[in-house]
């Protein structure tokens, strides 16, 4: 049994916060994440961030979690573990990992989950032909491991992650032949659907995927309009000739080990889906689990960031840890959270967590 | 509407224009970035104070036109690629515009580019006069392009090549 004062699981931008701030408190730390690399989403970032420049605005996501781990190799007391795949949470406050074909128990007094999120899918006649994608593979398949997933793709979904993903394709030499989107106004960034229009991408608001077609593989789709009442209108379809559609709906919190473990859910649609109920300092209904980032509602780098510093700096000062500078540490990452949320891009998110916190 | 097709209107682009007077004067920054998102590093990027500080992360960047140079560095350290910097003192009949460009291959210095709108049709020719790298946003080169002087507040793109 391994015994440490606060496990974190994964290291994407919350948990890597979460490791460094608790770390930062004299707690001992256990990092693990079942990828090989540190970084969860960031890592398949090439583009520059949004935010302030205390969350790293400006410089690109694989960056980011480039100096995030720099940060925690300074600390002794955060061990990392990679590979490591939690497993379940047990009643008397153990979690199991698979890690190197071993089965690893592990008692930590807090526990921060920071797993992130999953992509949701679309339904649509032969939406399980080979070339159709979630986003985050086209973009791991690309920006991770330099495979180009086809030649010219049709993206589904104009939110940031529709408009960014477009973005890196084009980058990477792949046609985008356009996005298509079921809402009647554009999703994400305005910015970066300028940056996709000047390259002559097309974007087809209020239309969606009628069909995808092709024998054994993907040739294309038909797409056709919605009304004001997001009924398709019979005669407005059109053929997109396309070897990849990729699909860009949104994701999901990964909440599976909260769920486990008992912790209050709520569905909150404008978070992605069921969440955890928590306190402003991030504690759950389980007075020893926290979360941070995506997993407690789908966001952004940058708020994932913050929370995991609130997370790491409450579940340290709840055992006891303390340094002189925790009530501003605290304080000042409240304020940047709210700061983030303030303008018209954070109205969902604040109406969400009006509903939960 | 920018909204819904991602291109900003004539009236998004008046809006942001320096006044002529100014753009008589030599080189200057236009911000095309018309949502309220939480972002602020052109603010923090610019020396000379022409960006107005953010009261809050979510606003609208505010320039003194007045005091910017057209340094250009800006450009590399926006995010959202949506500030560009035109010169129309560049010579008689060609003005300058810098756009950001992080696409592969990098435009040669003197080669001939399509140059593009903000729907990426092709518009004209354009020369690359320099190919600038910010210090610290190595990897968002900003191209230097002479065009017609006409075409200064519309050229936003180019197409280098054989790339589609
Ligand atoms: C295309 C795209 C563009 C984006 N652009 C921006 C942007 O410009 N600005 C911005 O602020 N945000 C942006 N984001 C959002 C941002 O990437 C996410 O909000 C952020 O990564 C969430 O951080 P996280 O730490 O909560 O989760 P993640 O980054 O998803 O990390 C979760 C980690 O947990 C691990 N994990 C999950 N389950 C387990 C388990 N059972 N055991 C062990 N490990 C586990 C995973 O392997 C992963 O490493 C973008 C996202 C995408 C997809
Ligand atoms: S071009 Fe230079 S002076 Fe003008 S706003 Fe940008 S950084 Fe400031
Ligand atoms: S840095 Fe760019 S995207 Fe961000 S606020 Fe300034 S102009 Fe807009």
């Amino acid at each position: 049994m391994l015994k440490t004062d606060i496990a974190i699981i994964g290291a994407g931008p919350a948990g890597l916060n979460a490791a460094i701030s608790a770390a930062s408190m004299g707690a001992g730390v256990l990092l693990l994440d079942r990828d090989e690399f540190v970084g969860g989403q960031l890592i398949k970032q090439t583009h520059k961030f949004f935010g302030s420049r205390e969350q790293h605005a400006s410089t690109r996501g694989i960056d980011i979690a480039g100096l995030l781990h720099e940060k925690v190799k300074e600390y002794k007391n955060i061990e990392l573990r990679l590979g490591a795949t939690v497993l379940g949470y047990y009643p008397d406050g153990v979690i199991t990992a698979e890690y190197q074909g071993r089965l690893l128990k592990i008692k930590a007094q807090r526990y921060i989950v920071a797993t992130g999120a999953a992509e949701k899918s679309l339904p649509f006649p032969n939406n399980d032909l080979p070339g159709i994608y979630g986003a985050g593979a086209v973009q791991t398949l690309t920006n991770v491991y330099g495979v180009l997933p086809g030649q010219r793709v049709l993206m589904v979904g104009s939110g940031n992650i529709g408009l960014i993903v477009s973005y890196q394709l084009m980058q990477a030499g792949v046609e985008v032949a356009g996005i298509v989107e079921a809402a009647p106004n554009i999703g994400g960034y305005l910015v970066h659907a300028a940056k996709i229009r000047r390259a002559g991408v097309p974007v087809f608001t209020s239309h969606t995927i009628k069909e995808a077609y092709g024998d054994s593989v993907v040739q294309g789709a038909v797409i056709w309009q919605l009304d004001e009442k997001w009924q398709p209108v019979p005669g407005t379809e059109k053929d997109i000739k396309a070897d990849v559609i990729c699909v860009a709906v949104g994701l999901t919190p990964l909440t599976e080990l909260l769920w486990q473990a008992g912790c209050k859910m709520k569905f909150v649609s404008q978070l992605g889906g069921h969440v955890p109920v928590r306190d402003e300092n991030m504690m759950t209904t389980m007075p020893d689990i926290y979360v941070a980032g995506d997993v407690s509602g789908v966001e952004e780098a940058s708020a994932a960031m913050v929370e995991g510093k609130i997370a790491g700096l409450c579940a340290a000062a709840s055992i006891g840890c303390s340094t002189g500078e925790f009530d501003e540490l605290r304080s000042r990452a409240l304020s940047q959270l709210a700061e983030l949320r303030s303008g018209p891009a954070g109205e969902k998110i604040r109406s969400g967590l009006k509903l939960l916190v | 509407m920018l909204i819904k097709t991602g291109v900003p209107t004539e009236g998004d682009i008046q809006r942001v224009t320096p006044s002529p007077e100014r753009m008589a004067g030599g080189p200057v920054a236009v911000i095309e970035c018309f949502q309220k998102i939480p972002c602020n590093p052109c603010y923090l990027s610019c020396k000379q104070g022409a960006i107005e500080e953010f009261k809050d992360i979510n606003d609208l960047p505010g320039i003194d036109h007045g005091k910017c140079t057209g340094c250009g560095i800006c450009i590399a350290n926006c995010p959202g690629l949506a500030i560009f910097v035109v010169d129309y003192t560049y010579s008689d009949n060609e003005g300058l515009v810098k756009i950001p460009y992080e696409y592969l291959p990098v435009p040669e210095v003197n080669s001939r580019v399509a140059a593009l709108n903000r729907e990426g049709q092709e518009i004209g020719t354009a020369r690359v006069v320099k190919v600038q790298r910010i210090k610290g946003q190595e990897r968002t080169p900003v191209i230097w392009l002479a065009v017609p002087r006409d075409l200064v507040m519309s050229v936003r793109n180019i197409r280098v090549g054989g790339q589609q």
